[in-house]
């Protein structure tokens, strides 16, 4: 990817004595980029500063684009769902409104998820899910396993049954991040290539972000040459933290410390450094956020033909897996879970689990050619819900901890922190930093 | 009643060894620990990384919960000792539950490799606990072999299937000197009650509670019934009659 403008513009940037914004977002990833392109629609001073905005290390370049809160609902997890639902609503018209700002194409699909079981355990599974799903009074249709295959000829023969759920999308999310890299640049959003390295506070407010000086950040300073996530070499040693850089986050230094970079005002400050969020060290520890990585490996496959029509999400012999097909041939398979810390290794275990069960939904993707192989970071919390919106701290805001939703929940986090979800069922209380405010 | 749980010379007062395996969210899995009220739990090395912070092995720091790592899926006995070995360095633990699975279709433990593994880990001075079949001659000689527990399964892991062959548990308990934990196949509270009556001294479960509808409510049934068949097991049960039996006799 080249962005000769973006560079441009951050160069001009860099060059002025002190600048002053109205939202200012660290870190430059899916949700990161999105909310600086919604408030950048409404006529906001916005600035972005991330070291490599959309870069490999983003959570999205690793992520499948599902939209489907509806098959992938689980028991306790009913809060996710309704957050899930209201972001589904809104994909429709936040894809129109990139697509013709950016004048990019998202692949933005709305074919549905179709859910498949093998044996009579899976299937037995699916049923128990289909019942919770009716009691929920979700829209999904109940298929024998031949109906799955007339709607899907690929799928093995073994499929004994499955579940249509009409309303789920999916999108390409490297297409999204490239599309909101052009509309924030018609748009006129700063983007600062540089790490955060401490709050700028006027007595409890957040006035600002002090960020950190050229080339004393970790890594030197030019981590667009890093590929693959969390640390340079992807390892999982014991000082994986000096190593955090993606995010647009450092935790060199604490607040209050020597001011040794150059300062941000802003109005309002907004951490969406996904996996790295937890680890930002130079945020006041009140509102340092309980975000966790949770590694996901994936696989892309490509094919001189779409091989299938639906997103395809199976349970074999218990476990988990899907296939997200795309308009130009490429087929994704995902995900694996993984709690190793900033590890980003991409195992030999972790694609064979994925082949194996892949295989067995669809025997034709042995046949396909290898695209790519990549390991990201989820931004896991305790209770699987995001942190969106404001902290203990005024002027400062988070929009973090998406875990498995990021792409689904893009969206609906731009419109809690932008005001416009409205509140009809509390869903701003539901993602409340706060929450986790009084187990401190 | 003063009736603790005595493992390799550490007490416990509950009874209930818990997995972690399965939970949606770390917060389930809190609230379904305190539910239970356990004091040892289970976690699985692979795919775990000791020194992250805000990890499962958190959640158990918190509330002071013991850990006894695993080797859930490794192989052989080679794998299974190197898990060990790690868990033993990271944790500052010498405890570990020995699990060597023969086939990922059943995930039945492996006799042969599970017996090697124990031997090698007793040497170096491990605290073994390995997962078993319901096999009362391999629980034997792995008590001779200086496990300091034998955990047979009720049925496979993740199974619910309950306690399939309640004679061969209550044949390892007869013989048994050490600690007999019943681990795996637990599907609801009465299979639980059931291993505590056999004579059963713990018992080991995770997905009965983490894929329960609600998980902490389940984890609450698990410990009121292990509470109660360890109770009527020391009560001890009445025989067995064919036919009624007056509970009020006419003459006293």
């Amino acid at each position: 990817m080249h962005h000769p403008a973006v560079s441009a513009i951050s160069h001009e940037v860099m060059a002025a004595p002190a600048s002053s914004y109205d939202v200012l977002l660290v870190g430059g990833g899916l949700v990161g980029l999105a909310t600086a392109w919604r408030a950048a629609r409404r006529g906001l001073r916005v600035a972005v500063v991330d070291p490599a905005p959309a870069s490999a290390a983003a959570a999205s370049h690793a992520a499948a684009g599902m939209l489907a809160p509806i098959s992938e609902v689980t028991y306790t997890e009913e809060p996710l769902l309704r957050l899930g639902l209201a972001s589904l609503e809104r994909w429709p018209a936040f894809a129109a409104e990139l697509a013709a700002d950016s004048g990019h194409d998202l692949d933005y699909r709305t074919d549905g998820t179709l859910e498949v079981a093998f044996g009579s355990d899976d299937l037995a599974a699916l049923d128990e899910l289909a019942g919770f799903m009716e009691k929920l009074g979700l829209p999904v249709e109940r298929l024998t396993g031949r109906e799955c295959r007339r709607l899907e000829p690929m799928l093995a023969p073994a499929v004994r049954g499955g579940l249509l759920a009409p309303g789920d999308a999916w999108v390409d999310p490297r297409r999204v991040t490239r599309a909101l890299l052009a509309a924030l640049e018609r748009r006129g959003v700063t983007m600062v290539p540089a790490r955060a390295a401490g709050l700028e506070r006027s007595g409890e407010a957040v006035v600002g972000v002090r960020l950190a000086p050229a080339g004393e950040a970790p890594g030197g300073g030019t981590p667009s040459g890093t590929t693959g996530g969390g640390t340079p070499s992807g390892t999982p040693s014991g000082d994986a933290s000096d190593g955090i850089s993606p995010g647009g986050t450092t935790d060199g230094g604490s607040p209050g410390e020597a001011p040794s970079g150059r300062v941000l005002f802003a109005e309002r400050v907004i951490l969406a450094a996904g996996a790295w969020s937890g680890a930002a060290r130079w945020l006041p520890p009140e509102v340092l956020p309980p975000v966790r990585p949770v590694k996901g490996q994936i696989m892309r496959l490509r094919s001189p033909e779409p091989v299938l029509r639906h997103c395809v999400r199976g349970m074999v012999h218990g476990s988990y897996v899907y296939l997200v097909p795309r308009g130009d041939g490429e087929l994704v398979l995902g995900a694996t879970q993984e709690e190793l810390g900033f590890d980003t290794r991409v195992t030999a275990g972790g694609l064979w689990e994925l082949l194996r069960d892949a295989r067995e939904l669809v025997p034709g993707v042995t046949e396909l050619e290898v695209a790519d192989v990549v390991a990201g970071l989820r931004p896991g919390t305790p209770d699987n819900l995001p942190l969106i919106g404001p902290t203990v701290l005024p002027g400062l805001s988070l929009a973090t901890g998406h875990h498995r939703g990021g792409v689904l929940l893009t969206p609906i986090t731009t419109a809690l922190l932008m005001n416009e979800a409205g509140d009809d069922e509390g869903l701003a209380a539901l993602c409340s930093p706060l929450r986790f405010q009084e187990q401190r | 009643m003063d009736d603790d749980l005595i493992i390799g010379g550490e007490k416990f007062s509950s009874r209930l060894i818990m997995g972690t395996g399965g939970a949606p969210s770390l917060e389930v899995l809190d609230q379904a620990l305190v539910a239970s009220g356990t004091e040892l739990t289970t976690v699985a090395m692979r795919r775990l990384d000791p020194a992250s912070r805000g990890s499962v092995l958190d959640v158990l720091r918190a509330r002071g919960i013991k850990v006894l790592p695993n080797t859930a899926g490794c192989f052989t006995a080679g794998e299974a000792v190197l898990t060990a070995r790690l868990a033993r360095e990271a944790l500052e633990t010498n405890w570990v539950k020995l699990e060597v699975i023969s086939d990922e279709r059943t995930l039945l433990p492996d006799p042969i490799e599970t017996f090697d593994a124990a031997e090698r880990l007793v040497a170096d001075g491990f605290v073994v606990l390995p997962y078993i079949g319901d096999d009362p001659a391999l629980a034997r000689r792995l008590e001779q072999a200086g496990c300091a527990a034998v955990m047979p399964l009720g049925a496979p892991i993740g199974s619910g299937l309950g306690i399939r062959n309640p004679h061969n548990i209550e044949l390892i308990v007869e013989a048994a000197g050490v600690p007999v934990i019943l681990d795996a196949g637990i599907g609801t509270a009465s299979d639980a009650a059931l291993a505590m009556e056999l004579g059963c001294d713990a018992v080991l479960l995770a997905t009965a509670v983490t894929r329960a509808q609600r998980p902490d409510l389940m984890a609450e049934a698990m410990r009121a019934a292990v509470r109660a068949g360890r109770a009527a097991r020391l009560a001890g049960r009445i025989p067995r009659r064919r036919y009624a039996e007056a509970s009020s006799p006419t003459h006293p």
